[in-house]
């Protein structure tokens, strides 16, 4: 099993007609167990990356491996089993389903991996109980505050144990204090093995992070690793 | 770069009972919705069973009625296609009487004049009743019931005493039995009414003077206009070629011969050929229905873009998402098909009760209208099913 959990090699990522680029030849790998801010500003391409890294998009050229796993010789259902066993992803938005408890929403995060639905909530327990919300397991997301929905989407995106959680401004929606409660979170994970990768514009928030890619206009501009 | 290991992924995979769970949580999430669209498919529906299934209890009684009216009987008359009707032998209903075959047979004649419940009541308020009489057989050969008192028979014969038919009873404002009412200016006694006559509703307006009267007193000659005759059920067609023969031999075409029972079989065809025509209709509604839900559907999936998104990046195939689609439309006219089942049994059950027939719906009905339910969800689900699985992940979560 490859070392990396990510491998990009100059990838290419063009939209729209005319065509613009929004990834430009982007070369970068994260090892297992990395914790990684890609950072840049808005239309830096940022976004367009996580796709690709996610397997939700397919680049127009380069080499992309997840998981060791080379996406381009994928079919569209190997990646959706790809996505379902080894990628959790943290969207800024939360994503959950006001219409369920947090402890289902976070139990959908194993639906398409066949488990049976006592696994999946004995297993859900567990993962809220590692994000701290043990005690609002029953409690819709309406009755959460931002801080906690997050946790509980974070929870959703670990409960299928995968090797790497992506995660879109996981802070964008949420005020200073939860923010930094949720990066702290981010961190006892990759402490526990899995590796992470944060999309973010925030530089402040990418400053937490031992590696911080900086991405901008498509182009990696910049690759520190160490506290900054 | 490194080298791709052989794909060693468990498939995504959604069982079964969380596909049915998923469309139900959907249906559940938006109820007035669901409510509004599943109403075409179950208007359709409950129409379709209505019909079908009045129909079919109504012909159920019909069909029981025939049966116990019988269709052995035959109404013998003059010939009305010839340019001068030529009226029956004074002895028709001996000369059929005598036919192999034949059980019985009477005649009925018309008289002049009317009926008044007082001599004081002005001439011209006639009723349209006509004044018959009959020979005694004619009751027990109709199948008629008496609805109060007695039919003639040889006690009252001569006595100047009438039957009333269930038309003439009530136009008389039912008058009980020993009334005296008045044939033109003779006082007749009541001795009975029938009920209604369903092999023979032209007599119902009749008032049945007893024949001696009726010769005596009201110058009749004998002569019946119409002969009804009974037979086996093997020999009815028989009799019913050579009645003419043996009623006129030198001119057997002035005699016509009709089977009553016809008629009322007659109005079960007709009625057969309007319940297609109402099934017909009611097919429509039941499209209307599947537009609706395939309109409610393809809303649905433009309006949950990001959870389509989401559940891709959770690890689902097109298929899933399709077959989640899918079955959420099929649940929404499944639920449309069961309350319509529902909706049409009770409306034919309370037609049944309020016309006191035997309540019947067809289970084919049943299976029909819950096949036609699961037909039009399934090609109603079908395209938005397919859109929503097209529907590209990323493009779905940044909606």
């Amino acid at each position: 099993m490859s070392d990396d959990v990510i491998a990009l090699e100059s990838v290419v990522k063009q939209y729209g007609s005319p065509p613009v680029t929004a990834v430009d030849d982007v070369s970068l790998t994260v090892r297992r167990g990395e914790l990684v801010a890609i950072v840049g500003p808005s239309g830096s391409g940022k976004s367009s990356l996580l796709n690709i890294m996610g397997t939700l998009d397919r680049a127009d050229s380069g080499l992309v491996a997840v998981d060791g796993h080379d996406v381009a010789a994928l079919s569209d259902d190997q990646l959706s089993a790809l996505r379902a066993h080894r990628i959790g992803f943290v969207f800024q938005q939360f994503h959950l389903d006001e219409g369920s408890a947090a402890l289902d929403n976070v139990a959908d995060g194993m639906l398409y991996s066949g488990a049976t639905v006592p696994d999946r909530r004995a297993r859900a327990a567990e993962m809220l109980d590692r994000v701290g919300l043990a005690k609002r397991q029953d409690h819709r997301p309406n009755q959460l505050s931002g801080g906690e929905r997050q946790r509980v989407a974070i929870a959703r995106a670990l409960v299928a144990d995968p090797p790497l959680i992506l995660a879109d401004e996981p802070t964008g929606n949420l005020d200073q204090h939860s923010g930094a409660a949720v990066v702290e979170l981010l961190h006892e994970l990759n402490a526990s093995g899995t590796a992470i990768v944060v999309i973010t514009h925030d530089v402040e928030l990418a400053a937490a992070l031992p590696r911080r890619v900086s991405i901008r206009d498509g182009r990696v501009v910049g690759d520190e690793r160490g506290a900054s | 770069m490194t080298a791709t290991a052989s794909f060693d992924v468990p498939p995504s995979r959604l069982r079964r009972s969380d596909a049915v769970r998923l469309g139900a949580a959907g249906l559940r999430a938006r109820p007035s919705r669901i409510v509004l669209s599943a109403l075409g498919i179950a208007i359709g529906i409950a129409a379709m069973i209505a019909v079908v299934g009045i129909s079919t209890s109504s012909r159920a009684a019909l069909d029981s009625e025939l049966e116990r009216l019988g269709t052995n009987l035959l109404r013998v008359e003059a010939s009305e296609r010839g340019e001068t009707i030529r009226p029956l032998p004074a002895d028709a209903a001996l000369r059929v009487e005598r036919l192999t075959g034949v059980t019985g047979a009477a005649g009925v004649a018309e008289l002049p004049g009317t009926v008044y419940r007082s001599p004081l009541t002005p001439r011209g308020e006639t009723n349209a009743l006509v004044v018959r009489t009959a020979d005694e057989s004619l009751a027990g050969l109709l199948e008629a019931s008496v609805d109060s008192g007695r039919w003639h028979d040889r006690a009252t014969d001569g006595l100047g005493t009438v039957v009333l038919g269930s038309l003439a009873a009530e136009r008389l404002g039912a008058p009980a039995v020993g009334t005296r009412v008045f044939v033109g200016d003779l006082p007749v006694t009541v001795v009975g009414s029938l009920r209604p006559l369903e092999l023979a509703p032209d007599l119902d307006t009749g008032v049945f003077v007893d024949g001696t009267t009726a010769r005596d007193e009201l110058g009749w000659d004998g002569v019946p206009d119409a002969v009804f005759e009974r037979s086996s059920d093997e020999l009815v067609r028989d009799v019913r070629e050579r009645v003419p023969g043996t009623v006129a031999p030198d001119m057997p075409s002035s005699v016509s011969v009709s089977r009553p029972s016809d008629a009322l079989a007659a109005k079960d065809a007709a009625d057969s050929a309007f319940t297609g025509l109402l099934v017909g209709l009611s097919g429509v509604a039941l499209l209307v229905g599947g537009v609706g839900v395939a309109n409610t559907m393809v809303i649905t999936v433009l309006e949950r873009r990001r959870e389509i998104g989401l559940r891709r990046a959770l690890g689902a195939t097109r298929a899933h998402v399709r077959s989640q689609f899918l079955v959420e439309a099929l649940l929404l006219s499944l639920v449309g098909g069961v309350v319509g089942i529902v909706l049409g049994t009770a409306v034919v059950a309370a037609v049944a009760l309020g016309n006191g027939w035997a309540f019947t719906v067809p289970w084919t009905a049943y299976v029909a209208g819950l096949g036609a339910t699961l037909a039009i969800g399934g090609v109603a689900g079908v395209f938005p099913a397919v859109r929503a699985a097209r529907t590209s992940p990323t493009v779905a979560l940044t909606a």
